[in-house]
């Protein structure tokens, strides 16, 4: 059942201590292809991603991913995740690290040999190849978040990779070398059939994207490509564009039809004019 | 590329390797490592020395308190190992995962069990050897009531922990449920005589049992049914506490 869908939500809310943090998202993530999901800090990415990878309470909703409702066992060795803050283990080395959670996602013996190939590869696509002996807690942030991202990469830890990538902030605080490797790497990683889903509060990412997913107060502003993106709202840039959604009222180019790549969410409360008050997108 | 194992054997593969990755973390640590292999002997010694000169004394108390101390020490050790876990974002990529909640507690287990045979090893060894306690029973059995109460106080430890947000919580749990089942396990006034309510509820609380098997193998040279009982009842709560502490653990949190 390969599909060319990775992700499908419908109406997924997700309300937390009595707060609506998502509200009734609909969209799509295709396999294939890096998407960026945008937004202001606190709009609700990281509640996304955490549905997606199935750590989320009190979803409701559809949240489906690759065939299977988010959170489904069969999908624990299928989605490689990134929380934000790196969930590495300070007092361990970088090596020993992703040696572990290699043997959490290929278990055996039989398959040391291929556990070791799966941790020198991605300790080289992360290019802490020189860092493998080094403690976590004596590495910058940076590359903390990269043992961090290194361990997503695993995948089931024999060469076969995760096919759906859900990495909160990634690039956040790297040197803009680092970080342009890395988004050479997503965009790699999609290649080769994965569906690769970044988060980043950071607007200028959004042009690294194939596609976008713009995230405000919960909603969905829209889901489109960046050049699309900029061509409808005649911004020159993303972030233009996202103030001019922000700022619009929920006209006739508002929601297109279902299905569509280029269709755009319903732009909903954000575009009401309770909400046209332009805001600070970025402080 | 090599099939995956099956179910059981995964599990046992993954419990094994968070066994080791725990006794890594150890290992970097050299100096935690001291401090739970000494402290206890350490604590034996000062108990021998307070009563020096009432020497039966200390062959009352030493046997239990043998137990006890590795039972407190791992309780804290674990309470903070795993919110340290849970802190740090490694136990919900954990969770992410493929694997099973019982094989990571079990791992804690393993590991700490691990520890705890050294540390009982060396206080018994110290106890019996250089400080003269007096025990009628095996050594072998002194050990493993030791190992029982240690890993008594890990699994405890695990499943308390699940209640503790912050370390502050996790820290409070230690005057919270060992101090309780310390002053009821016996040591103080023998179970027999406390007053019927508080016996009651020192027959309910795990560490009673294990404080009993202790006084059994210094009492009794050769082990009876109540030996077997009171160490079987340990090993019971062992199981019952990580099976709680599997349940309490949400691979879904708000």
């Amino acid at each position: 059942m390969m599909n060319t869908v990775a992700v499908r939500a419908e109406a997924l809310t997700v309300v937390r201590g009595g707060r609506t943090v998502l509200d009734g998202l609909g969209f799509t993530v295709p396999r294939s292809t890096v998407t960026g999901l945008l937004g202001p800090s606190g709009c609700g990415k990281t509640t996304l991603m955490r549905v997606l990878a199935g750590v989320q309470a009190n979803a409701t909703g559809t949240a489906e991913v690759l065939g299977l409702p988010a959170g489904d066992p069969g999908l624990r060795h299928r989605v490689g995740y990134v929380t934000q803050a790196p969930s590495v283990y300070a007092d361990l080395s970088v090596r020993e690290n992703l040696a572990y959670y290699a043997a959490v996602l290929a278990p055996g013996r039989a398959r040391r040999a291929a556990r070791a190939e799966a941790v020198d590869r991605v300790l080289a696509e992360v290019d802490l190849a020189g860092y493998a002996g080094t403690l976590a807690s004596r590495l910058s942030g940076g590359q903390r978040s990269r043992v961090s991202l290194a361990v997503a990469l695993l995948g089931a830890g024999t060469g076969d990779r995760p096919e759906l990538l859900v990495l909160d902030e990634p690039t956040v605080g790297l040197d803009p070398v680092l970080r342009r490797d890395l988004w050479a790497l997503f965009h790699r990683l999609a290649a080769d059939g994965a569906a690769v889903l970044v988060s980043s509060h950071v607007m200028d990412e959004a042009e690294r994207c194939d596609r976008l997913l713009l995230l405000r107060e919960g909603r969905l502003l829209a889901e489109d490509t960046p050049d699309a993106l900029r061509a409808r709202t005649g911004a020159a840039t993303v972030e233009d564009a996202f103030l001019r959604l922000v700022e619009a009222p929920a006209g006739p180019e508002g929601p297109a039809g279902p299905g569509g790549t280029g269709g755009t969410a319903a732009p909903g409360g954000a575009g009401t004019p309770s909400a046209r008050h332009p805001r600070e997108v970025r402080p | 590329m090599t099939a995956a194992p099956r179910p059981l054997a995964a599990g046992a593969a993954r419990a094994g390797a968070t066994a080791r990755r725990v006794l890594l973390q150890l290992r970097h640590d050299p100096r935690t490592v001291a401090l739970l292999l000494v402290v206890p002997c350490l604590l034996l010694a000062l108990l021998s020395w307070i009563y020096d000169g009432s020497p039966q004394v200390f062959d009352r108390i030493g046997a239990p308190l043998l137990g006890v101390f590795p039972f407190t020490v791992m309780f804290l050790v674990t309470s903070v190992a795993t919110l340290r876990e849970r802190s740090s974002g490694t136990l919900e990529r954990l969770l992410s995962m493929p694997l099973g909640r019982l094989d990571l507690l079990l791992g804690y287990a393993l590991a700490f069990g691990g520890l705890a045979v050294l540390q009982a090893g060396l206080a018994t060894a110290l106890a019996v050897g250089l400080l003269g306690l007096d025990v009628a029973g095996p050594l072998w059995a002194l050990l493993l009531v030791a190992v029982l109460n240690a890993v008594l106080g890990t699994s405890v430890g695990l499943f308390t922990s699940a209640f503790a947000r912050t370390e502050f919580q996790a820290v409070q749990f230690l005057p919270a449920v060992v101090l309780p089942q310390f002053l009821l396990c016996g040591l103080f006034v023998p179970r027999g005589q406390m007053q019927p309510v508080l016996g009651a509820v020192s027959d309910v609380l795990p560490l009673s049992y294990a404080v009993d098997a202790m006084t059994e193998v210094t009492v009794h040279a050769d082990l009876g049914g109540a030996f077997v009982r009171d160490t079987s009842v340990t090993a019971g709560c062992i199981a019952a506490a990580l099976a709680l502490g599997a349940a309490t653990l949400r691979r879904r949190t708000p």
